[in-house]
């Protein structure tokens, strides 16, 4: 899920920097090929963080995305909030289940479950496409460019970090959606909400566009703070993914397995998520790299037809045509000439032979 | 002869008159403002580095591409350390420290005394670690 930090009511110290220090962890889950929604850290208005962690899931069936991601209140007071790109408008946006975060942490870090701390880690011109109230979070779905984006947080009392312009244009060249969410930690605690509680929220998304937001992990964070976070995909088949995790470009892979049937079991108990379907191929990439690193998105290819896009990876701008390899028509004409005189040789070769037949006659 | 007198002296008044207006505006032109456009973009100045010279009335435009808001405050290093820990939170009663707000334009004019370096930098938070900082070079002889 693609979180940009915001703060909120006016200016922080000035001495205050907007930059995060704590890891990210992030869980998307694709059961096809489709987008995840990885997740960015949040600050309070005097720049520390407020979110222990913001988890994430996100599948795909049928042509929708199901994303589950859960805001985890860490004390403190005041309103602060997050932006997060989606790859389409959302039909609904609805609290979430209870456990399939938790679940899918367990599925491969069974020992480290009950440790698993970390962090997750728009205009006057935007359009308010949904508005949404979740506990103590208020969610606004919109839609417009960068500069929309940026103005509809100022406008609300928001203020963004410096790197923000840079990655909402990079982000609203490929979906203009971004959805908003403003967590009112007054209410949270007035709900009885206590350090570490989460709130889930599952967002429903129709579209048949995958990648995995990573950029956005590193939004407000000076170039060689450490970003970390795990990011789930459960897809139909094993899944292509660009860039390559390789562990020298800041992410690895961590795991790559059949989904278990009681992971899938499991999911499909928790409320709403009876989408989740029988089979699926459970990929683990961790994200652990410094922000300098993380200029690109994670492009899924779960078709099995092995080719993730570069313009879902944020390496290539839409429109941009596939990179194709030229015909050289100097060595294709050498080529045909080759063939012209070998026939002709094949030919004179066969008219001398004894006995040989002429070509034409 | 008289006319031919007279013709003479018209034309010496009028090219006097045309010597003395055109003088007279270079020395205006002389007295205006410098105008130096300066563009944010994702949270860089464009360009980083001015010249100026000294005692001399420079008006900056400022142009804020940003849908955030930026500032522009030039000064000595005393002065940026004193932002570095202030606490106002909109400029603009000074021409040399100025809030610019998101995808607008300001213009301010400021007249360097003295010769020397000054930087101006923007210090809302992280700003300035991210970039936000150009150079203003004051050049002796005006």
């Amino acid at each position: 899920m693609r979180h940009s930090r915001l703060s909120r009511h006016g200016r922080p110290g000035r001495w205050a920097r907007i930059a995060l220090g704590v890891p990210a962890a992030t869980l998307a889950v694709f059961l096809a090929a489709t987008p995840a929604l990885a997740c960015g850290g949040l600050i309070g208005p005097n720049g520390a963080v407020n979110l222990l962690r913001t988890t994430t899931f996100a599948g795909y069936h049928d042509g929708t995305e199901h994303y589950v991601t859960a805001f985890q209140f860490a004390g403190g007071g005041g309103e602060f909030g997050s932006i997060t790109p989606l790859p389409g408008v959302p039909t609904s946006v609805e609290k979430g289940g209870d456990w399939t975060l938790q679940r899918l942490v367990r599925e491969t870090s069974p020992v480290l479950f009950d440790a698993v701390r970390a962090s997750a880690a728009a205009s006057a011109g935007a359009e308010e496409i949904m508005k949404v109230k979740i506990d103590a979070l208020d969610i606004t779905v919109l839609k417009g460019g960068a500069a929309d984006i940026g103005t509809w947080a100022s406008a609300h009392g928001f203020r963004l970090p410096p790197d923000a312009p840079e990655v909402l244009d990079f982000y609203a060249q490929r979906s203009p959606i971004f959805l908003a969410a403003a967590f009112d930690a007054d209410a949270a605690k007035a709900r009885g909400q206590q350090v570490g509680d989460g709130t889930p929220v599952h967002i429903t998304i129709p579209t048949d566009n995958p990648w995995v937001p990573l950029r956005i992990l590193a939004l407000g964070k000076t170039g060689g703070e450490t970003v970390q976070a795990d990011v789930y995909l459960l897809t139909d088949h094993a899944p292509a993914l660009l860039p390559i995790p390789n562990g020298s470009n800041g992410i690895r892979l961590d795991a790559s397995q059949r989904a278990s049937d009681g992971l899938l079991t499991d999911l499909r108990s928790d409320r709403g998520m009876e989408w989740i379907p029988t089979s699926g191929w459970l990929t683990k990439v961790a994200v652990d790299g410094t922000a300098g690193q993380l200029g690109y998105d994670l492009a899924v290819d779960a078709s099995g037809a092995g080719r993730p896009s570069a313009v879902d990876a944020g390496l290539a701008l839409p429109g941009t045509p596939p990179v194709t390899t030229p015909v050289d028509i100097t060595r294709l004409l050498l080529a045909l000439g080759f063939v012209g005189v070998g026939l002709v040789g094949i030919g004179l070769t066969g008219r001398s032979w004894p006995g040989g037949r002429p070509l034409a006659s | 002869m008289a006319t031919q007198r007279s013709i003479t002296a018209l034309g010496l008044g009028l090219a006097i008159a045309v010597l003395t207006g055109i003088a007279a505006n270079a020395v205006a032109r002389s007295n205006d403002p410098i105008e130096i456009p300066i563009t944010i973009h994702y949270s860089h100045y464009e360009p980083a580095a001015v010249t100026v010279p000294v005692g001399r009335a420079v008006t900056f435009v400022i142009t804020n591409t940003d849908p955030i808001e930026h500032e522009w405050i030039v000064g000595d290093a005393a002065l940026h350390e004193r932002h570095r820990t202030g606490t106002e939170p909109v400029h603009n009663a000074r021409p040399t420290e100025i809030t610019i707000p998101a995808l607008s334009e300001r213009r301010t004019t400021v007249t360097f005394p003295a010769a020397g370096s000054l930087q101006y930098i923007c210090h809302l938070p992280g700003h300035e670690a991210y970039g936000m900082v150009g150079t203003v070079t004051i050049t002796p002889g005006g």
